[in-house]
């Protein structure tokens, strides 16, 4: 009989507790990430809107093609109407 | 059934509504954290899809504006030469001849001559008198005599004195055609070979 009051007295005063601080700091941690992937998904939202216009990145190159094939036509013909230096 | 049973059954009791509440909690905030790596999941999945033509567009863009540099660069150092190159350069960006072009490494090697500085006397003049506005505005030889906008006296100090003094009674340009207010009469001689003089 003695024994089955050990165990229990052992059982209230260290197993439980101790499994009540285990729990309870893994509660802790799940937790606290919850905030941190909130804020991780606002700033993925974000980035991604932020990049709305990339696609203009397509007339941005279609523009420097023609400026560019512009300036050649305006070198080439800089070219035939001015003199060489040397 | 002892006291002591029962307490023990009590203990156990008291132990597994811990494991359940604090079990189902981190459950809970675990769903919460899946949903919230579903939103993540999404947000990255739509940069990566807007960021992926990226690379093949900004590298033909570098592309053409290498083309149009090596163009621009080329024509430049063809016509001027390249010492005269790196002074129009540095005469139209001040400090740019240090960094030279980008085809032509010796060109930081060079002491870019001061072409922006270089005027004739007559273009100095010219300037100051406001007909060439650039060069009349940075001119380091003085203000510029003249009003450009409304001023015109220094203007016409540059010619003869009887133009600029203005007198009331100046002869009037001929009036000539068909309609001219005096007609002349019509000589017969024009048209046939020309009156030899008698030898002498």
């Amino acid at each position: 009989m003695t024994l089955w009051w050990i165990g229990d007295v052992v059982l209230l005063v260290v197993i439980l507790p101790v499994v009540i601080l285990l729990l309870h700091r893994v509660l802790s941690a799940a937790r606290s990430i919850v905030p941190s992937v909130r804020s991780i998904a606002a700033t993925a939202a974000a980035g991604s809107k932020d990049l709305d216009a990339v696609p203009l990145l397509l007339t941005t190159q279609e523009q420097v093609a023609q400026t560019v094939a512009g300036v050649a036509d305006y070198g080439g013909s800089l070219d035939v109407i001015v003199d060489d230096a040397s | 059934m002892s006291g002591a049973a029962v307490v023990m059954i009590v203990a156990v009791v008291l132990i597994v509504l811990a494991l359940v509440y604090y079990l189902v909690s981190t459950i809970l905030a675990l769903r919460q954290i899946t949903a919230g790596l579903d939103d993540v999941i999404a947000g990255v999945g739509e940069i990566l899809e807007k960021t992926a033509p990226v690379g093949e567009v900004v590298n033909n863009i570098n592309g053409n504006l290498d083309a149009g540099v090596d163009l621009l660069e080329g024509l430049l150092v063809k016509k001027a030469g390249l010492v005269d190159s790196m002074g129009l350069i540095e005469g139209l960006y001040p400090g740019a001849a240090a960094a030279g072009l980008r085809n032509f490494p010796e060109s930081t090697e060079i002491e870019a001559p001061r072409i922006a500085e270089v005027y004739t006397k007559g273009t100095l003049t010219l300037a100051r008198l406001g007909r060439e506005a650039p060069i009349a505005a940075a001119n380091p030889a003085g203000p510029v005599l003249r009003n450009a906008a409304g001023g015109s006296l220094a203007a016409r100090r540059l010619y003869p004195d009887i133009r600029q003094s203005k007198p009331e009674l100046m002869p009037r340009s001929p009036v000539i055609g068909t309609d001219a207010p005096e007609q002349y009469e019509q000589r017969d001689d024009i048209g046939k070979p020309r009156k030899r003089m008698p030898a002498r």
